[in-house]
């Protein structure tokens, strides 16, 4: 469902107030996923593959299930059969079967009282291998002759069906108009190749859970996740269980970036806790986590981009392949939507394929698939307007999408505010501000759609005019905080009067992860339909008190009045007043609702990035770096703010530095924090944000999802820097010192 | 968990007893400075049974003096408490920056210029500080004290020169000359928290006329050990260190490098950088002389 929009002048939204959850995390004392301890409660470990692809020829547990401590070993043999799963891919993914398909594939698991004992016993579990050929890359996978990860898999979305085993899980295609034609009538046409590498989301807590199954067969689970619904539901499916025997409770969560809406742990300490009948902790260690959590695709890509010399597109091409790890699912589908959204292009092909290869499967990415589609799209709009000799950003202007312009993936776009942002970029400072020697600018674009899903929220009038809200998403940035200020702009009362839950599987209605970008905008919805559904029941309550006709009472500044020109010798009605006496006028109020929203609106970026290059080293330092974002209404811009810098900071860290790195058997090289290296504070600059506010015509308050649009569009930004810099174009992600000097000094060849 | 004893003597004689009783009986014991190294090499080894020898509570790797005729740094002794030390600072600024690049500020806290030594990494970023300032390691063992240079301590990566029952008590210097001085750079991708790709420490004395007289080069990361190179030194020497001097010092840096390709950064990058680094830490060492009396 979707709302229309209301223009009133706010009171509580958009002011800048403290979070509840945030002193607690602060200073230690929230609980994350690691941090349950129930008692009798075992440690469990994970056996994890040693090679990249080998088939299991047997596996002996039988040492380790005599150790003195170990209550449970598990292999895949105790989870029910993937093929009978609803979902084999994920089944296999959380315990390995026939084959282990990437380094760090759980092969088998034990519980015990300790971890020296748990990692004792993991050690002296026997796995008989017969190592495979890996395939470690997108062209090698695609290559004639490949090695065939799985001889099932057939292409999705082939033109033609063929019945021939392929690493290609996916084919995809959009197009409209004649693309040839376009590139005949262009004056110009710039063309390049694109790769990035496969990165981590780099939350900084640990995948962690303690799952405990009763006598009767139910489980409880506490985790660390952004969906504790989709918890419910992925487990329930890979342990054929029934959804209403399994409780599940998020904790707090450490970041998580889309990288925490899947499963790992999960179903495997349930498996152990029910073998053990105690509760069973399992704790990824950051080493775990990049071999065997979800990263993000690494890809190729090739860009075509034709104009008319005033800068007018007439044609755009792109091919991008997506590794998909070791099962199929890659954001091919997103990542080919979004690359060319930004622009009208009477004609365009843009393609795609979703690759297997024996690496870790990929999981979201905070909009997975568009920042390495857009890095290379943005890449060549800079080529393209270089090559004009327009200014970047009027290159942009002049084809940028407006409201009713026709989207690349369909539909019609709404208000949107692409090119509010492009002329905030042109009017900023920061766009003319002098460079320094060596330094270099770059502009680019972003885009995603945002999300809209399933909702639910409840408020609950306490008996002083108090108000609790309860929803069911985890709060990562400041979610609870905003569903408060929502509420309190609705009910008229303060942020401090509204206290906000996130409540467990059974407790709170059913509710869809947070990601998406869509917490604000649709739990928000949500969350505002229930306050509304109160108002009407504070109404009935006063005009019940009052012995008037209901359609006599309006809820103004938080009390019941009259309305206007009715003539009746009554004082207002505070929610206090009303709760208070709430037992003699029909019992306790709450009020509810439950949506699936749709009109999401799209959100748009740019992103003006200064770098300085150090010529003999290849150091590329960012200086400035400038995020600007349509967020249709930000509800807390603190909030907002934090997640345009947030983005920046992680799609800075993917352009200069992050990377897995692979040694010729498919073992990452580089699994912790030392040398897979996020930026750290004293890397970046102060990034100035602006926000930009375009209503979104289909929320009451115009929000926009605002938490995935900022990563989109740095690396493009600080690439096109770089390109401004040194004059060469680097086609390949990171641009990290050896490969930036390497190209330097190519170049003065 | 693992189980291990731990023993804190305050005598040099007793450390050296413990250590040559778990030596002679085939266990392991392992020295204890700040320890930050120590603990995370702990987590990554089995769980058998160890000792670990804790040196903080010996006045001899506690005591720092810097007088006329010698330099004496503990090798306990917190990194903080070193770059929080003017004199020193003003004395060997290079050591002092080389010190401040390891560990964050908490790390600092503990970490030890003698643990950073003893650690023997081919990266470790004192070593070419010390090298370059002609420290000579302090060691004590049942034989009684010897003194060793610098580059003659680490052995391999990972290995260092002490014997059985022998501990590292501190690092001798002499005082720098008048227009002496020194600076250290390494490069990481980074600005933190990262080990050096390449590393450079230089140490100069001009003469009044502004020539050089004598100077040191050591370098870090781009061999299994960490380098002495003489071949850059002469190439300072008698110059009046202007740019020509401070590229061939560089090559020379470069020659004498044999870096391996990692996840670090390739051989060649390493080559290529660490005449940068020894470019730069000249040119900056000189600065220093040239500023100093």
């Amino acid at each position: 469902m979707s709302e229309a929009l209301d223009t009133r002048e706010y009171k509580v939204i958009g002011s800048r107030v403290v979070r509840p959850d945030g002193i607690d995390k602060v200073t230690g004392r929230a609980a994350f996923g690691a941090d349950l301890n129930l008692p009798g409660m075992l440690l469990g470990v994970v056996l994890r593959s040693p090679h990249a692809h080998a088939r299991i020829k047997s596996i002996d547990t039988s040492k380790a299930q005599a150790m003195d401590g170990v209550y449970a070993v598990i292999t895949g043999a105790d989870f029910p059969n993937a093929s009978e799963t609803e979902d084999p891919a994920l089944s296999a993914n959380v315990m390995a079967r026939e084959k282990v398909l990437y380094h760090g594939h759980a092969v088998a698991a034990v519980a015990a009282t300790s971890m020296a004992i748990a990692n004792a016993a993991a050690a002296a579990i026997e796995v008989d291998y017969e190592p495979l050929k890996p395939v470690l890359s997108l062209d090698e996978a695609m290559a004639d002759g490949a090695t065939i990860i799985d001889e099932q898999l057939r292409t999705a979305g082939a033109d033609e069906a063929s019945d021939t085993p392929t690493n290609v899980a996916q084919f995809m295609r959009l197009d409209r108009g004649d693309v040839e034609q376009g590139f005949a009538e262009a004056d110009v046409i710039v063309e390049g190749e694109f790769a990035t590498p496969t990165v981590h989301q780099g939350y900084i807590e640990p995948h962690a859970c303690v799952a405990t199954i009763n006598e009767g067969g139910q489980a409880n689970v506490w985790c660390s996740t952004q969906g504790h619904f989709d918890v419910r539901s992925l487990a329930a499916k890979v342990l054929k269980i029934n959804v209403a025997d399994l409780r599940v409770t998020a904790s707090e969560i450490g970041g998580g970036f889309g990288g925490k809406t899947t499963i790992y742990l999960e179903p495997v300490a349930i498996v152990m806790s029910g073998k053990a009948r105690r509760p069973v902790k399992m704790t990824m260690t950051r080493e775990e986590v990049f071999r065997a959590s979800g990263p993000a695709s690494a890809t190729k890509s090739r860009i075509k981009i034709g104009a008319k010399s005033d800068g007018t597109l007439t044609a755009m091409q792109a091919w991008i392949g997506y590794e998909a790890g070791a099962f199929p699912g890659g954001p091919l589908a997103p990542g080919l939507m979004c690359v060319f959204a930004p622009y009208n292009a009477p004609n365009f092909l843009i393609e795609g394929v979703d690759v297997l290869v024996n690496k870790p499967k990929v999981a979201a990415y905070r909009a997975p698939g568009a920042p390495q589609a857009m890095y290379a799209g943005e890449c060549m709009m800079d080529e393209l307007a270089r090559k004009l000799k327009i200014d970047p950003i009027d290159l942009r202007i002049l084809n940028a999408v407006e409201e009713g312009s026709t989207a690349t993936y369909g539909p019609k776009f709404k208000a949107i505010g692409f090119k509010a942002c492009l002329e905030a970029a042109k009017a900023h400072p920061n766009y003319t501000r002098q460079l320094a020697e060596g330094e270099g600018r770059g502009i680019a674009a972003g885009f995603w759609f945002n999300a809209g899903m399933q909702s639910s929220a409840e408020v609950h009038v306490n008996e002083n005019g108090t108000v609790t809200v309860i929803e069911g998403n985890p709060d990562i940035g400041g979610s609870r905080a905003s569903m408060a200020l929502m509420a309190a702009e609705e009910l008229g009362i303060p942020y401090e009067q509204i206290r906000v839950i996130v409540a467990d599987t059974e407790s709170a209605g059913y509710t869809n992860v947070t990601g998406g970008s869509r917490v604000t905008f649709a739990t928000g919805m949500a969350v505002i339909q229930a306050s509304r559904d109160i108002i009407t029941q504070l109404k009935e309550r006063a005009a019940a008190t009052w012995g008037i006709e209901e359609e006599l009472v309006e809820w103004e500044d938080g009390h019941a009045v009259p309305k206007p020109g009715v003539n009746a010798d009554v004082q207002p009605l505070s929610l206090a007043d009303i709760a208070g006496n709430a037992g003699r006028t029909g019992g306790p109020i709450l009020g509810r609702a439950s949506l699936n929203a749709r009109g999401a609106g799209p959100g748009f970026s740019v992103n003006l990035a200064d770098v300085k290059i150090d010529r003999e080293t290849g150091k590329v330092d960012v200086t400035r770096f400038t995020a600007i974002q349509d967020a249709g209404k930000a509800i807390h811009p603190s909030y907002v703010e934090g997640q345009m810098q947030g983005g920046a900071a992680q799609g800075i860290g993917w352009a200069l530095n992050e990377e897995y790195i692979y040694d010729a058997d498919g073992v990452m090289e580089n699994a912790g924090f030392l040398d897979y290296r996020v930026p750290v504070a004293s890397d970046l600059p102060m990034i100035d944000t602006q926000i930009i506010e375009i209503p979104n015509p289909t929320h009451p308050y115009g929000v926009r999802g605002v938490g995935e649009t900022p990563i989109v569009a740095p690396l493009a930004a600080v690439a096109n820097a770089v390109r401004d810099a040194t004059g060469i174009r680097i086609s390949e992600l990171p641009l990290s010192p050896p490969r930036v000097l390497e190209a330097l000094d190519a170049a003065e060849e | 968990m693992q189980s291990f004893a731990y023993a804190a003597p305050e005598t040099v004689e007793q450390v050296i007893a413990v250590l040559q009783e778990h030596s002679q009986a085939g266990k392991p014991a392992q020295i204890l400075a700040g320890g930050t190294d120590l603990l995370v090499q702990i987590r990554s080894v089995d769980g058998s049974a160890r000792t670990i020898v804790d040196v903080k509570k010996l006045p001899e790797t506690n005591r720092l003096e810097i007088g006329a005729s010698e330099i004496y740094v503990g090798a306990a002794i917190p990194g903080a408490v070193l770059t929080a030390n003017t004199d020193l600072k003003a004395r060997l600024p290079g050591l002092v920056e080389a010190i401040d690049l390891i560990g964050s500020t908490q790390i600092q806290g503990r970490a030890s210029l003698g643990g950073n030594l003893c650690n023997a990494s081919p990266a470790g970023d004192t070593i070419p500080a010390l090298i370059a300032n002609a420290g000579r390691c302090q060691i004590a063992g049942p034989a009684g004290t010897r003194e060793l240079p610098v580059e003659e301590f680490v052995t391999g990566v990972g290995t260092n020169a002490l014997g059985e029952g022998e501990l590292l008590l501190g690092i001798c210097f002499t005082p720098p000359a008048a227009r002496t001085s020194d600076a250290y750079l390494r490069f990481i991708p980074r600005t933190e928290m990262d080990i050096a790709v390449a590393g450079a420490g230089v140490s100069v004395t001009l003469d009044e006329k502004g020539i050089c007289t004598a100077a040191r080069v050591s370098i870090c990361a781009v061999a299994p050990t960490v380098l002495l190179v003489p071949a850059a030194a002469d190439a300072l020497i008698g110059t009046s260190l202007d740019d020509e001097a401070l590229a061939a010092a560089g090559a020379a840096c470069t020659a004498a490098s044999s870096p391996i390709s990692d996840k670090r950064g390739t051989a060649e990058y390493r080559r290529k950088v660490v005449a940068v680094l020894c470019k730069r830490a000249a040119g900056i060492a000189a600065e220093r002389a040239r500023g100093s009396h």
